[in-house]
């Protein structure tokens, strides 16, 4: 944090951004910071958190925008990293100051949460937002600052209105300091003991507080029910059974005297409700039962539409200009092993990430402006019924159905999510919808395998589409009952007022997610492009069957050279590790139906699922230019022939691939996504090993199913 | 110190917030379920003797949109049917 140091070493003021959700707090933080935000993790978890920097006064303050909650209490990961932080628990800094966001429109609910801040004795600074649509209605700022004892803001984020009040409020909150604990209400005499009680048996490294002690006694939860937080010492839970009270009592009257206070001093201060009349007459159309999900489906089949067939040029031209330079490196330097390295790997490998992003720049723009208009909480409205049957969130919509086009932007657009729980599980399915790059795939297997009607050939492909759908649903379903069973939390959507998106925030938002990809993603993409360019092509010399050299010396015509050049890249691939590892695994993958080249097509499809066809196309000497429509390659395949004389490509074999691929994790891209996303090897592993493991199952059964039944 | 039973099981005759006409304001008598879902619906404000309205229901039954404290909150039939309600009264709404 060197830039944030001035010269006498003193370390910038550090503010942090609490609130409910949707309460205008990352619009308020993508204002203040501008271009300097940063998108990241807190560590080893999958919550995002963003860093910017701010002039507060004269000096930068570092600005930390924390995930929105409704309470302290901790039930969810998200509720426990805000005590956290407004606290500086855990190895995190101790903000000088907790800017409190509260959307104007719903002030009491939204100050409950300040009521719990001031009871810690955390300096606080209320920030109205959204003052824009409570004209009116809200007191004069002196009387609520005198009433709740701290600054009091308004700021209308979105239009950078009340910036300069914000900053003079953080700035005398910065300079009075700590203010001793605020409480509202007194705690009875029994829950008074209890809190004494509790405050001893607090982790040593806490400070103790009243109300830390009165956070324990409510986060705590008995025995035969989950600990959501596991932060509570045994100390402390033992304390905790030998209450007198019973938990639910202690709630009763926390929860109870807060909101009794907020709804004696607060509520008689508001002039009526906010105008919703607007909100009102879109939300008859946009959630009604038959014109809401018409409107649904246009909306959704333009955002597949636009993310299928806009990114497409874009992602033809980076492909062509990655060749084209490749091509250039080639002429320009001498053949040899680092000029490959140079136009296979690191060429390769730099368009191969730079080629995701037509994809992620439009997700997060649609996305974003799904967002800010206030549309996407709608979809959840709709689809929470639906999704929740199995398990998912009503947001893993939109990410899910992003998969079919690709699952790195659609792992990005989880982000949407605000608990871990539901984007770890949206994160893991996704990747089984039928994504784009598995349709050349597809194509070649159908196209070879299954000739005769057009009809057959259109109605497997449907069916697969149908199978990744099903699949990725039931696995979500199974994973949502057994690893990643939920805390039973109760849902809270909030539809907020419809608003006209605002482009510079859309983009600020996609830029900075954009920006963590190319970063964090990018750079492991990047290197496993290289191993996997390394493992194709070493050992370089093995011993071929023929002398080439002389072979392709003495060829008479142009096509008699392309097809030495081709069966010795085929005899070389053979020999390579990647050929090696083929054969090794052959024994695996027999009783699929595979023999060790498709294994080496499966290995090579690990850069990204279409790569199969082009591996494929070396190893059987037609070449490594040739797409999923080509016809010498179709003809090579019908003609390869097991040891036994039978074919090796039967409908049967075709059938089996087909559901190989539909379920296999064979996306090294994807698994990238999947670290960075999660800040860690645990979930991309665990991906892997239940996809491969489903895929040799589903496979297993279908190739030997269908010969028990009598089908070669 | 052994534990009581959970509370609120006396009050599981009376009708919840999930079988309440559309539109009509009730109080909310209590509130059950486990502890941290019970917790986390009074801190959103669903408090026993808060006056309560459902807006709509979404159209596949779930979700439901109610109203309290003058603002909007969202939330599913299950956690509804842990909201137990006052025996409704004569229709209060004039206009």
């Amino acid at each position: 944090m060197n830039e944030l140091q001035d010269v006498a070493g003193a370390r910038a003021p550090l503010v942090v951004l609490a609130g409910n959700p949707n309460s205008g707090k990352s619009t308020l933080f993508n204002r203040l910071t501008g271009g300097s935000a940063r998108t990241g993790n807190y560590p080893g978890v999958t919550v995002e958190s963003s860093i910017g920097v701010m002039k507060v006064g004269e000096v930068s303050a570092e600005l930390v925008d924390l995930p929105g909650t409704y309470s302290l209490v901790a039930r969810t990961l998200e509720e426990r990293l805000t005590l956290s932080a407004v606290l500086g628990l855990e190895g995190l800094a101790r903000p000088d100051v907790v800017a409190v966001c509260a959307d104007a429109t719903v002030l009491s609910r939204s100050l409950y949460l300040l009521l719990q801040l001031q009871e810690l004795g955390v300096p606080v600074v209320l920030i109205l937002t959204m003052v824009d649509q409570a004209e009116g209605l809200l007191p004069e700022p002196g009387i609520l600052e005198s009433l709740l004892r701290c600054p009091v803001a308004r700021v209308v984020a979105r239009d950078g209105l009340g910036l300069d009040e914000l900053r003079q409020a953080l700035s005398r909150a910065i300079d009075a300091g700590p203010p001793p604990p605020v409480w509202r209400w007194a705690p009875g005499e029994d829950l008074r003991e209890a809190i004494q009680l509790a405050r001893q048996a607090l982790p040593a490294t806490w400070p103790a507080s009243d109300a830390l002690g009165l956070w324990a006694l409510m986060s705590w939860t008995p025995e035969g029910e989950e600990d959501a937080v596991g932060a509570l010492t045994p100390e402390l839970k033992q304390a905790m059974e030998r209450l007198a009270l019973h938990p639910s009592d202690i709630d009763d009257e926390a929860i109870g005297a807060r909101y009794a206070w907020l709804d004696r001093e607060v509520l008689p201060l508001l002039q009526g409700q906010a105008d919703r009349s607007l909100t009102e007459k879109l939300d008859r159309v946009l959630i009604h039962p038959i014109a809401g999900f018409a409107v649904f489906l246009l909306v959704m089949g333009f955002l597949f539409q636009g993310l299928f067939a806009w990114s497409d040029p874009a992602i033809g031209a980076i492909e062509s200009l990655f060749g084209w330079l490749g091509g250039l490196a080639q002429g320009a330097l001498p053949a040899g092993i680092l000029t490959d390295l140079l136009v296979e790997g690191v060429i390769g490998g730099v368009g191969g990430v730079l080629v995701f992003l037509p994809q992620i720049l439009l997700l997060f723009l649609l996305l974003g402006l799904l967002e800010d208009s206030g549309y996407l909480a709608r979809v959840a409205y709709l689809m929470d019924r639906i999704m929740r049957s199995m398990g998912l969130n009503g947001r893993a919509f939109v990410p899910m159905l992003s998969g079919f086009a690709c699952a790195v932007p659609a792992i990005m657009a989880t982000r949407s999510m605000p608990r871990e729980r539901d984007r770890i599980l949206t994160m893991m399915v996704v990747p089984l919808m039928t994504c784009s790059a598995r349709l050349p795939v597809y194509t070649l297997i159908i196209g070879s395998l299954f000739v005769g009607s057009t009809w057959v050939q259109s109605g497997l492909l449907l069916a697969m589409y149908a199978f990744s759908v099903l699949t990725a649903l039931i696995t979500a379903w199974v994973l949502s009952k057994t690893l990643l069973k939920a805390q039973p939390t109760p849902l809270v959507l909030e539809l907020p007022t419809y608003r006209w998106p605002r482009m510079r925030d859309v983009l600020t938002m996609m830029w900075r997610r954009t920006k963590a990809f190319l970063k964090d993603a990018g750079t492991v993409i990047l290197a496993c492009t290289i191993v996997l360019w390394g493992l194709l092509s070493f050992p370089a010399n093995v011993p071929t069957t023929i002398d080439y050299e002389t072979a392709i010396a003495q060829a008479s015509s142009e096509e008699q050279v392309q097809e030495l050049e081709n069966a010795l890249a085929s005899e070389q691939l053979a020999g390579s590790y990647a050929g090696q590892v083929g054969q090794f695994i052959e024994p695996a993958i027999e009783p699929l139906g595979f023999d060790w080249k498709i294994g080496v097509g499966l290995i090579g499809a690990f850069a990204a699922r279409e790569v199969f066809v082009s591996t494929m196309g070396v190893v059987y000497s037609v070449g490594d230019s040739v797409d999923e429509e080509d016809a010498g390659l179709r003809a090579r395949m019908m003609e390869e022939r097991r040891a036994d004389g039978t074919p090796v490509y039967t409908p049967l074999t075709g059938l089996s691939l087909l559901v190989f691929f539909a379920l296999a994790a064979q996306c090294m891209s994807t698994l990238a996504v999947v670290k960075r996303e999660t800040g860690g090897w645990k979930w991309p592993v665990f991906m892997t090993v239940y996809m491969t493991a489903l895929a040799w199952g589903a496979s297993f059964l279908v190739y030997q199913g269908g010969r028990l039944l009598g089908f070669q | 110190m052994v534990l009581r039973a959970p509370a609120f099981e006396s009050d599981s005759g009376a009708p919840s917030l999930a079988g309440t006409p559309l539109r009509t304001p009730v109080t909310i008598s209590s509130v059950g379920g486990e502890r941290g879902f019970r917790r986390r619906l009074l801190e959103l404000g669903l408090l026993p003797g808060t006056q309560v309205e459902i807006i709509r229901v979404a159209p596949l039954g779930d979700p439901m949109e109610i109203s309290l404290r003058g603002s909007r909150l969202s939330i599913r039939r299950e956690e509804a049917a842990q909201v137990r309600i006052k025996a409704l009264a004569q229709p209060a709404r004039t206009a």
